[in-house]
């Protein structure tokens, strides 16, 4: 009977080993490990979208199957590339945006590739110009955005700058996200201290908070909750017709509608805006490094630059893309963002979030 | 052939059956966690223990601890309070739909918490009920994370105590009665006693569920609030401080092994065989206006607490355009998917049912091997430690794989099953709770009849426990389906674009502007909803004479 007994362990242990076999040739079957293989993985933060036509574009173009493995939100990808950085998950990895470049950079994650077609990138999106290291492929702007109902109903102009947003008649109008833990939330501290200096960002929050603003945890909560302008906002009777989102939330908010509006919903202040672009590199341990330099030549060209403004509602960075009318109409980009030397947010980060959530939150 | 030789056997067998779920917990939990916690402490080769003093220096991690643990005692408390009486209530009463209701509030505890937590704001936000009936708001207070928690977990505590309650003879508190004692002491001399180890257990996992919190806490509670959980979360994805993070998840290691150590304690000294009786005998309709009252308060306490927030979500999954939300999930236009977000529901069948596979065999084989309530202290500190991946962050678990199993023959990262793995890890818990309960029931003489006549350990447990066990099985496995059904923590890591599963779906359509993104997510989480609440009822109707603790 402890033979009887044993067998089953095994069999059990047999069991789990065998299924947990099939899921690794599950993928080891299309190709996804060995060298010199047909399949190109891309590691990305779980915003990536694309049509799917651009991915067999790229299939039938390079001859690279195109597997995307998504790792968490920006900051997670990031990290965990750093964390596998000897024995990466993929061989491109896309999203790092200039409030992580820095990290990724110090950590040595991506091998030099001068991707073909970066002659087209715009000049203001380039960096690292001596060692390629990475590709930028999108921008986007974070804004705060308005409900034009709301204020057409009050008979208030919409408020433009940051400035206009510690005056009086915008007392408790504004919602952001919480800086320590959301995107678009540091992306506009970022802003407050690219224009008001390194020392000045901390005034001017003082007065945006005798001003009123809301803190929310996450853009979820800040747009989908608290938003008057949002079809959650709506829903839930929001009373907030400020928000930090993106200046390409205005274009969403027509495109994801059904009737479609003449108009968007919501608009833009212009002069709040801080710019992020995301780049792309070449992971630098990669086991397709062939495949990779294809896939970062394609994300590029203008085939995927085109598809992306209503995938990823982010901008083009190369000269001659199209961005489709409804886009461009209802969701122009900032004309003066505020910006920031990646090498600059890197330094001053984790200080600046810990001033703020100390000035702010507590 | 003698018995103590049989004994001995038999624990050898126990042993050996329990190198599976030991194998199991070693390889997908202790070492990506070991592995991870290692990577933050070691520098250069040496270990970095001065951190560990230097983070717990710190005010504001002392007070995040500190908050952690107490809205956690705080939470587990309110929800005993509130959902002992639906306890007695679904034990002792029969009303019309009692079934359906029992399904119903155990839907929350399946639903993303990113859409359970804005529901939840229809309750206690701005424009919701306290707000119209009182004007009086509860958000971004530490009394909505209070009352969400019990939401969620309102059901643990139904099913965990209810489950026994019900199969108390009720006949012994009578009897106590007929010799003089009060109606208080005698519930508090007999029915009491009886209760603690269940009441324990309910309170154990309230209380794990609640000091991992996050989507709730933050939601709810907004920025100002912060749990470890949160904590861990940011050290690790957002500041990429490895080291702190290290010491955090070990003050939550050790926060969750004194509680788990706790209960083993109080549950060992309060263990004693019960006389169960078949749950359909003990339950009967409310009599007199008392009793009624008694229900209609426990019911109207569900209809607030639960059922509105879930209305809310359906309500919302409702547009100007009727059904359109749930049409256009059927479309693969938008963009957000390579799918149309509709095939997300056979993707969470799928994991799910491999996930349920996973955590049955586990937990199954895990439950065999501690049926012996006199079994060691080694075999009681592995029932413990069973329990503690639902006492652990998400990220840590989910970052500890990444650096853990990258090496074959393990190099699971980028395989679809570390997605069902993830969730079994959570599952086996409750499939341990369900299973163990049962087989402790079972009469030890039993058993050694059958050896002395010659059964083999196999043949005996085939014939004997089989039999009983089988419907507990049932229910643990629905327990572990609807567990990686709901799932999100791991599984936002891991799970590919082309097939997502339904929380992430709905988490990924929250993150877009548009009213169509918002639609389709409530609708979506309806959906999840509705089969989550499917998958338990027909749970219910298998549930008959015995059920466990869970």
């Amino acid at each position: 009977m402890g033979i009887t007994k044993k067998v089953t362990v095994l069999a059990v242990g047999l069991g789990l080993v065998t299924l947990s076999a099939c899921g690794s040739s599950d993928d080891g079957g299309t190709g996804g490990d060995g060298g010199g293989s047909r399949t190109v993985t891309l590691v990305s933060h779980n915003s990536w979208a694309v049509s799917k036509d651009v991915v067999a574009a790229f299939e039938k173009q390079s001859g690279y199957r195109l597997k995307v493995l998504e790792d968490g939100d920006a900051g997670q990808a990031v990290n965990k590339a750093v964390l596998t950085k000897d024995n990466p998950q993929g061989d491109v990895l896309f999203g790092v945006d200039n409030t992580l470049l820095s990290r990724a950079l110090d950590n040595g994650l991506f091998q030099p590739y001068e991707a073909k077609g970066s002659g087209s990138i715009l000049p203001e999106y380039r960096v690292d110009e001596d060692q390629h290291r990475v590709t930028p492929v999108d921008s986007g702007d974070i804004c705060v955005n308005y409900d034009k109902a709301w204020f057409a109903e009050h008979d208030l102009t919409p408020p433009k700058t940051f400035d206009d947003l510690i005056k009086p008649e915008y007392k408790d109008l504004l919602v952001v996200e919480n800086a320590s833990t959301s995107s678009p939330g540091l992306g506009f501290l970022l802003g407050t201290a690219a224009k008001y200096g390194d020392e000045g960002w901390q005034d001017y929050w003082k007065k945006l908070k005798a001003n009123g603003v809301k803190v929310a945890g996450g853009w979820e909560q800040a747009y989908n909750e608290e938003f008057s302008g949002s079809a959650g906002g709506r829903k839930a009777g929001a009373d907030r017709p400020l928000v930090v989102s993106y200046a390409s939330s205005p274009p969403a908010e027509v495109i994801y509608a059904d009737p479609k509006p003449d108009t968007a919903p919501t608009g833009v202040a212009e002069d709040t805006c801080f710019r992020q672009v995301e780049y792309a590199g070449l992971l630098a341990n990669a086991k397709n490094p062939e495949g990779g330099k294809a896939l970062l030549d394609f994300l590029i060209g203008t085939t995927f630059q085109d598809d992306m403004p209503l995938n990823m509602f982010v901008y083009p960075v190369v000269e001659g893309a199209r961005v489709p009318e409804d886009f461009a109409r209802f969701g122009p980009q900032a004309k003066a963002p505020q910006t920031m030397e990646p090498a600059k947010i890197a330094e001053n980060r984790d200080q600046w979030v810990k001033s703020w959530t100390s000035l702010v939150l507590r | 052939m003698t018995r103590s030789a049989a004994k001995r056997r038999g624990n050898a067998a126990r042993l050996g059956l329990m190198a599976v779920p030991v194998a199991f917990f070693a390889v997908f939990f202790a070492y990506p966690v070991a592995a991870i916690v290692a990577r933050g402490l070691k520098a250069d080769g040496t270990w970095q223990l001065g951190r560990i003093g230097e983070v717990l220096a710190q005010s504001d991690v002392r007070q995040v601890l500190w908050f952690t643990t107490w809205q956690a005692l705080a939470s587990t408390a309110l929800t005993l309070l509130v959902a002992l009486p639906g306890a007695y209530a679904f034990a002792r009463y029969d009303f019309p739909g009692k079934q359906v209701l029992r399904a119903v509030v155990t839907v929350p505890f399946v639903l993303p918490t990113v859409v359970v937590g804005s529901a939840f704001m229809a309750l206690v936000g701005r424009g919701g009920l306290l707000d119209d009936l009182w004007g009086f708001r509860l958000d971004t207070t530490v009394w909505a994370i209070l009352l969400a928690h019990v939401f969620f977990n309102y059901a643990v505590v139904v099913r965990t105590v209810g489950g026994l309650w019900s199969q108390l003879d009720p006949r012994q508190e009578e009897a106590a009665r007929m010799l003089g004692a009060s109606r208080f002491a005698a519930w508090r001399t007999v029915t009491l006693p009886a209760l603690a180890p269940a009441v324990a257990a309910a309170a154990l996992m309230v209380f794990l569920f609640t000091f991992t919190s996050f989507g709730v806490v933050q939601i709810l509670g907004g920025p100002a609030f912060s749990t470890l959980e949160v904590e861990i979360y940011r050290q690790t994805s957002e500041i990429f401080d490895l080291p702190t993070a290290a010491v955090l998840t070990m003050i939550q290691f050790v926060a969750v092994g004194s509680i788990l150590a706790l209960h083993a304690w109080t549950v060992r000294r309060r263990e004693t065989a019960l006389r169960l009786v078949d749950a359909s005998v003990t339950a009967r309709r409310p009599r007199g206006a008392g009793q009624w009252a008694f229900l209609g308060a426990v019911v109207a306490t569900v209809a607030v607490l639960i059922l509105l927030p879930l209305a809310v979500l359906v309500q919302r999954s409702f547009g100007g355009a009727g059904l359109g939300y749930y049409r256009a999930l059927t479309e693969d236009e938008g963009g957000v998917f390579l799918v149309p977000p509709i095939e997300a529901v056979g993707n969470s069948l799928q994991y799910a049912v491999a996930a349920t596979a996973i955590a049955v065999v586990i937990g199954g084989l895990a439950a065999v091997a501690l049926t012996r309530r006199d079994a060691g202290r080694l075999v009681r500190g592995f029932d413990a430690l069973l329990m503690l991946p639902l006492g652990v962050s998400a990220v840590t678990v989910g970052f500890g794989f990444l650096i853990a199993l990258d090496e074959p023959p393990l190099d699971l990262r980028a395989s679809w099953i570390l997605v069902p793995l993830a969730q079994a890890l959570v599952g086996v818990p409750f499939v341990v709770r369900t299973m163990l309960p049962v087989l402790r029931a079972v009469d030890v003489r039993l058993r050694e009849a059958a050896a002395v006549l010659g059964a083999s350990p196999w043949r005996a447990w085939r014939e004997v426990d089989l039999p009983m066990v089988r419907r507990a099985l049932l229910i643990a496995a629905g327990f572990a389906f609807a567990v990686s059904l709901g799932e999100f923590g791991a599984t936002v890591f891991i799970a590919r674009p082309e097939n997502p599963t339904l929380p992430v779906a709905v988490a990924r359509l929250l993150g877009r502007p548009g009213d169509l993104n918002y639609g389709q997510a409530m609708a979506l989480s309806t959906i999840l909803m509705i089969v989550c609440a499917v998958a338990l009822l027909v749970l219910e109707r298998l549930r008959t004479d015995r059920t466990g603790e869970f």
